[in-house]
């Protein structure tokens, strides 16, 4: 069997591992300059596309352009997402089923994004092993539903990988803490990422990894408490600056990555301070942990149900788990440790870094595909009650949440009129009792069916939901044994065809060359300087002297010059040139934001007494 | 098409009888997942990996029916009448005839719950009474469990062929009385909106 790596295609970060075959571990593959993790950022540039650490760095400067938090995309219909694209600075337009994002009036979708973030990985692999990676694990939340995981495996797809299985997160995640860590109990597998939540609650039992209930929200994670932050940072830069950014969506990006910085200090530090350099002012305040708490406090309170939901749903008490796994970046938040800690009654689990764990699982359920590993098995569950649409729009459940995968369920239909010769379902997925208040999966005609008086046929129907919790449906006529012809319309996603031309387009959105690539960054690093820069001297003019302010217009002429070839060292020698000319300044505007800080502050002490 | 005849009694070998070790059925799943699991066969032709993946979800199924001691009876039933699928099997419930008065009371009162619903809410004396009653609903729910769990169960493990139908017939009045009593309070959970928004409570059998 070829060698099969596996992925975690994360919101914020996304990873690729192996299972060492001497150590029998897993491991996961850094790039060329060790990085491990891939941020899973995409940006379209006319020379080429950018992924990872080059497209963060353009999250700034090409904010239309520069998707980022895509997962949240897959899958999904426009009105599943309207509400939370006011806060992404790229333009999603609706599709029929899908989203698009429109970038330079070309259109993406989700999947071609996913991608070539899969593409990134598989060449990392490649890069690594000296030979072709053609078959992935590739990771996606437990509670993502029938049509994102199909997105997620369209995405492989177009990335030229074979998904050979589709695993939830927090399971994998068990299973690389089951082969290094825990051998034998109850489980649960606490998963708060970018942009997902997941609970699931396992029994480990003599290499068996059974997972006994799993809830969760598909929108929840560190996305939005970095939201959560910039809106409070919106309202004090207006209370204090007298302007709003929110329309500013380079300023807006700036914001978001402070406050996200920002969290990531406040998970080891009690207090720490943002500056950020605008347009006509600089922004400096201190925030604490415990302002910070205050601000997510609701998030991290609307994980608590969902784990109630699991643990009832697995007939368990928080008291009879046994071990507690963190898993995720945003279980670094001491806030989130602790709520989590006082549900389960137990310090938790977070000896595996929570950013690598799930991708080192995939490898391990990877291993196990490809026969390296026999002594463990991991026995997943459908978290959505699957179900089909009768009379008056009710549902009614043909597979229950939480049944272990692979299973199926048979269900009969028949005409209601004479000579009727085409019979329609709906099958939705979903907890709730009418079909309108559930995700639509698909509408299923059958048809072909031989004319005879109403309720003769006898169609049997097998839903089969497979290893990946991806539902397959075949049907057959009974009285003639014949298979009956099934056409499919699903209500969200790629059809095969789109697929098939994605495929065949993924050449449009190369990587760009290395040369191309790094031409990009220079000249990118070079209009960052030039925007602080031209910035720094419309705010700070008065802070220096006629032969600095000389200088430094010389080096920025010069530079604005350089940026205009291509010739990467001219570029990078004048950027060098321009910073060390405009450096007396900048720290002269520094000292001057913090003073004004201080003075804003000692202005509050006195109007509240 | 073979192996459609078999039951999930039939997938781990036992007699079609409720009084099961679940300690023994869930070594014995985890020893056939072992065995058959699609993970374990990636390397098997198409049509060889199809069987064992349809073998694997009845398999999956068969625990699920028959790990919980009531989804059992409730296939046992289905079992027994013939019927492979769900088609037709909603039992009708049935209001429990001892408690034939309280129903058209509580019954009265959710009524008027949905009606003040549309005008601003229940007053509170009213919504003190729907939490008695179904409180007491509640303790009706877990009495016929214990019972079709219990007594019921029983009874049908020491039937001789001739006593079958009557306890077949016992198990549909009991769940029948069942499925009642949840649809009443779960009406009544709503009326409250006590549980979540909308959110089914979790009817695994």
């Amino acid at each position: 069997m070829s060698r099969i790596v596996g992925i975690d295609l994360g919101t914020t970060n996304s990873l690729v591992a192996y299972v060492d075959d001497k150590t029998g571990l897993p491991r996961v593959i850094p790039d060329r300059d060790g990085q491990v993790l891939l941020p899973s950022i995409v940006s379209f540039t006319r020379e080429g596309v950018l992924v990872g650490a080059a497209a963060k760095r353009q999250l700034v400067r090409r904010p239309q352009s520069t998707v980022y938090s895509v997962k949240r995309l897959m899958g999904r219909g426009y009105d599943d997402v309207k509400d939370e694209l006011g806060y992404l600075p790229f333009t999603v337009l609706p599709a029929e089923g899908i989203v698009k994002i429109q970038i330079e009036g070309r259109d993406v979708t989700p999947p071609e994004v996913s991608a070539i973030v899969l593409k990134s990985l598989k060449e990392r692999a490649e890069a690594h092993f000296g030979e072709p990676i053609e078959k992935a694990v590739v990771t996606v939340p437990a509670y993502f539903n029938d049509g994102q995981r199909q997105a997620t495996k369209d995405a492989g797809r177009i990335a030229g990988l074979d998904v050979v299985r589709i695993v939830n997160e927090p399971t994998a995640a068990s299973l690389a803490y089951g082969l290094q860590r825990i051998r034998e109990g109850l489980i649960a597998v606490y998963d708060l990422g970018g942009g997902t939540f997941d609970i699931s609650i396992l029994r480990v039992k003599d290499g068996i990894f059974e997972v006994l209930a799993t809830n969760g929200n598909t929108h929840l994670g560190g996305d939005d408490f970095d939201r959560a932050i910039v809106l409070a940072l919106l309202e004090d830069i207006r209370a204090k600056h007298r302007v709003d950014l929110g329309r500013d969506l380079e300023a807006m990006q700036e914001l978001r990555l402070a406050a996200e910085a920002a969290k990531v200090r406040l998970s080891a530090e009690e207090r720490t301070a943002l500056t950020i350099p605008f347009d006509d002012f600089t922004y400096h305040r201190e925030i604490t942990r415990a302002e910070l708490e205050a601000l997510i406090g609701r998030l991290v309170e609307s994980t608590i149900a969902p784990c109630r939901m699991a643990l009832a749903d697995a007939g368990l008490a928080p008291a009879d788990i046994d071990e507690v796994v963190l898993v995720g970046g945003s279980t670094r938040v001491p806030l989130v440790r602790r709520r989590v800690q006082e549900l389960f009654g137990k310090m938790p689990h977070s000896q595996l870094n929570p950013d690598e764990v799930v991708a080192l699982g995939a490898a391990v359920q990877a291993q196990i595909l490809a026969g390296g590993i026999t002594d463990m098995l991991l026995l997943d569950v459908t978290p959505l009650s699957l179900g089909i649409e009768t009379l008056g729009g009710i549902v009614s459940v043909l597979i229950p949440r939480n049944t272990t995968i692979p299973t199926s369920a048979r269900e009969m239909f028949t005409t209601s009129v004479d000579g009727q010769h085409v019979v329609d379902m709906h099958v939705v997925q979903g907890e709730r009792e009418l079909a309108k208040d559930c995700r639509s999966l698909a509408r299923f005609e059958l048809s072909g069916i031989d004319p005879m008086p109403a309720g003769m046929p006898k169609i049997e129907v097998v839903f089969l939901i497979d290893a990946n919790g991806i539902l397959n449906v075949t049907a057959t006529e009974l009285r003639s044994q014949k298979a009956a012809a099934i056409e499919v319309k699903p209500t969200y996603g790629l059809s095969e065809a789109d697929v098939e031309r994605m495929v065949e387009d993924s050449f449009t959105y190369a990587e760009a060359d290395v040369e191309a690539r790094l031409l990009i960054e220079t000249r990118n690093e070079a209009d960052t300087v030039i925007t602080h820069v031209e910035r720094a001297l419309a705010q700070g003019r008065r802070l220096i002297g006629d032969d600095e302010h000389a200088s430094i217009v010389a080096a920025l002429t010069a530079l604005k010059d350089a940026r205009g070839s291509t010739d990467r060292d001219r570029i990078r020698e004048a950027t060098t040139a321009m910073n060390r000319a405009s450096e007396h300044l900048a720290e002269l505007m520094m000292d001057a934001a913090l003073k004004g800080a201080l003075a804003s502050r000692r202005a509050d002490e006195i109007m509240e007494k | 098409m073979k192996g459609r005849g078999l039951d999930h009694f039939e997938v781990f070998g036992l007699p079609r009888r409720l009084g099961i070790d679940t300690a023994e059925l869930q070594r014995k799943f985890y020893e056939l997942s072992r065995r058959g699991h699609p993970d374990f066969h990636q390397g098997a032709s198409p049509e060889r990996q199809a069987e064992i993946l349809e073998a694997s979800a009845r398999l999956n199924a068969a625990y699920r029916a028959l790990r919980d001691p009531l989804a059992r009876i409730e296939y046992l039933v289905r079992l027994e009448e013939g019927r492979d699928t769900r088609e037709g099997a909603t039992v009708k419930p049935k209001a429990p005839p001892e408690l034939l008065e309280e129903m058209f009371e509580i019954q009265e009162a959710l009524q008027e719950a949905k009606s003040a619903g549309q005008t601003g809410g229940l007053e509170a004396g009213a919504k003190e009474t729907l939490a008695t009653q179904r409180d007491r609903l509640r303790e009706r729910y877990e009495q016929e469990e214990a019972r079709l769990r219990g007594r019921l169960s029983q009874a049908w493990d020491s039937a001789g062929p001739a006593d079958r139908a009557g306890a077949l017939t016992a198990f549909k009045e009991s769940l029948a009385v069942r499925a009642y009593l949840r649809t009443v309070i779960d009406d009544i959970d709503e009326a409250l909106g006590g549980s979540p928004e909308g959110y089914v409570s979790h009817r695994r059998h």
